[in-house]
């Protein structure tokens, strides 16, 4: 029997009392491709911010790799490819530097980068087609080219696990291709994916479950549900506005 | 440059070099935070120190550099809780903390021209004990800021994948606020309470003008605070000016300089016939928040 890396059961998130997640179970095994499928403000951003720590339950449980996530501590297990990159106009930051911080949840923070460091960052951004940026501010790239700068942070510190929040929205076809190829990559060496999306576009081959999520609710849990209505539509221009930032913190990134 | 001879002027100058060292060091972090304005708020917490020193007739450095690590920290914590109220509560502790500091001076016995002192800085009445203060708590920022980089990057970067990645984001947030706390206490005696900002904030403007990476500006910007600090003093000796506004003055123009520089090298670069690129693939449309 495969190990389950994700387990929530009867998960319930609320933020300021209002419920996002009323009722969500589901568990991911080792080596599944899973896709996380809702409209916007159906609380499927919310549950992986739960399944990762992010925000915290107000009933039920979320387990990886077996340990209930409050104290989960192994985190070098887990890549994290969050929606998109802070605002970032701050310091420059090079390409390389940002997915540099991925080998932190495997190196500790005192010890310095050394040879296995660079190599895997070196790795990382061919694996996305971005090894030639490796010297480029991050602020210079397109958006497709930052979304797959994150995707190679996550994979620089060689998880297991990839966790992804909408990897390709608002993502150009040379990229999505690309992100496509690396996903594909990284399940042939037995990792486990969940990935939350609005559609699917080039990584429906990859994909081998899907979970819909609605008002709060898993509606659907099993094959890949074929497309709808206009979302169907080749030329179906995907660009929705998202939920209400976070209020940012004075501290605070972003 | 006959004025170094006197050992006063020597201490002001290795005052100024190490603060102007070790406030970009730090400062590049709170720029990334888009905290830029930070170091001032704590300054003004760190004169009620001040004022209590000088009223108990104890070390007003180390008062300051305790009552600025307690508003730091109070101030992080308020952050942490990620209320917009924090910003009603941050400018009570900053108004707070100024006006207690007028109100404590003016209980002692000591004149106006103590308080003035911390207000604008007095770096050339720094003792040797002073200046051996100065080094040690310069040292231990930059030994933590320099050490610390990739951490400390992660969790200015993107607070949510550093703790992902299981850093301790709130160790190094404290870290954060408490070495802020300490630079702002040790620049207070060079370039005052008022101008403290400047030193952390000035330099790494100016460095990212030219920089593309990060270590790069943090490089580039120690640069600009070692050269600021040490003309600034040498400028003081020269033209008799206060110590402490010649170091901002000189931080100011450098980034006046660099930034007019810079876009003149960008016009030239424009200018020359370049190689037409390829034709890039049509990127994406950019939607929502």
């Amino acid at each position: 029997m495969t190990p389950d890396v994700i387990t929530v059961t009867h998960g319930v998130v609320g933020y300021d009392g209002r419920p996002v997640l009323r009722d969500v179970s589901l568990t991911v095994t080792a080596g599944e491709v899973v896709a996380v499928l809702g409209a916007n403000g159906s609380g499927k951003s919310t549950l992986i911010r739960a399944i990762l720590g992010l925000v915290p339950l107000s009933a039920g449980t979320v387990t990886l790799f077996g340990r209930p996530v409050r104290r989960f501590r192994q985190w070098h297990r887990v890549g994290y490819v969050p929606q998109r990159l802070g605002a970032g106009s701050g310091v420059p930051a090079t390409v390389a530097e940002v997915v540099a911080a991925g080998r932190l949840a495997r190196r500790g923070i005192l010890r310095p980068p050394g040879r296995t460091d660079r190599e895997a960052v070196a790795e990382a951004l061919h694996a996305v087609g971005l090894a030639d940026r490796a010297k480029d501010p991050v602020s210079t790239l397109s958006g497709g080219q930052q979304q797959r700068t994150l995707i190679a942070r996550a994979l620089a510190g060689r998880p297991e696990l990839l966790i992804l929040d909408e990897p390709t929205a608002g993502v150009d076809a040379a990229s999505q291709e690309a992100f496509a190829g690396a996903l594909r990559d990284f399940t042939v060496g037995g990792g486990t994916v969940l990935l939350v999306a609005h559609e699917l576009g080039p990584l429906r081959p990859v994909i081998g479950r899907a979970i819909v999520v609605h008002q709060g609710f898993v509606a659907h849990d099993g094959a890949v549900p074929e497309p709808a209505g206009h979302h169907a539509a080749p030329d179906h221009d995907h660009v929705h506005p998202h939920g209400p930032e976070e209020p940012a913190g004075l501290w605070s990134a972003r | 440059m006959s004025l170094f001879q006197y050992e006063y002027m020597q201490l002001a100058l290795v005052s100024a070099l190490i603060i102007g060292l070790t406030a970009p060091a730090l400062g590049i972090y709170l720029v990334q935070r888009r905290l830029a304005l930070i170091g001032d708020g704590i300054g003004h917490v760190a004169l009620t120190g001040v004022g209590a020193g000088l009223l108990f007739q104890t070390s007003p450095v180390i008062m300051a550099v305790i009552a600025a690590t307690i508003g730091a920290v109070v101030i992080e914590l308020i952050r942490e809780r990620g209320r917009t109220s924090g910003d009603l509560a941050l400018a009570l502790l900053f108004y707070g903390g100024i006006a207690g500091g007028v109100v404590l001076v003016g209980l002692s016995d000591s004149t106006s021209s103590n308080l003035n002192a911390y207000l604008f800085g007095a770096l050339s009445t720094a003792s040797r004990a002073d200046v051996a203060t100065i080094a040690v708590l310069g040292a231990a920022v930059l030994i933590a800021m320099l050490g610390l980089r990739p951490a400390l990057f992660a969790v200015c970067h993107d607070e949510e994948y550093a703790r992902v990645s299981g850093l301790p984001v709130r160790a190094l947030n404290l870290l954060l606020a408490v070495t802020t706390a300490i630079t702002v206490t040790i620049a207070m005696r060079a370039v005052g309470v008022l101008l403290i900002s400047a030193l952390m904030v000035v330099p790494v403007a100016t460095a990212q003008q030219v920089t593309r990476g990060f270590r790069s500006t943090m490089a580039a910007a120690m640069a600009l605070g070692l050269f600021a600090g040490g003309a600034g003093i040498w400028m003081a000796a020269l033209a008799d000016t206060a110590p402490g506004a010649s170091v901002v003055v000189l931080a100011i123009a450098s980034f006046v300089v660099v930034t007019l520089l810079a876009a003149a090298w960008r016009r030239v670069r424009r200018a020359r016939p370049q190689p037409a690129p390829a034709p890039e693939p049509h990127e994406v449309v950019l939607g929502g928040s």
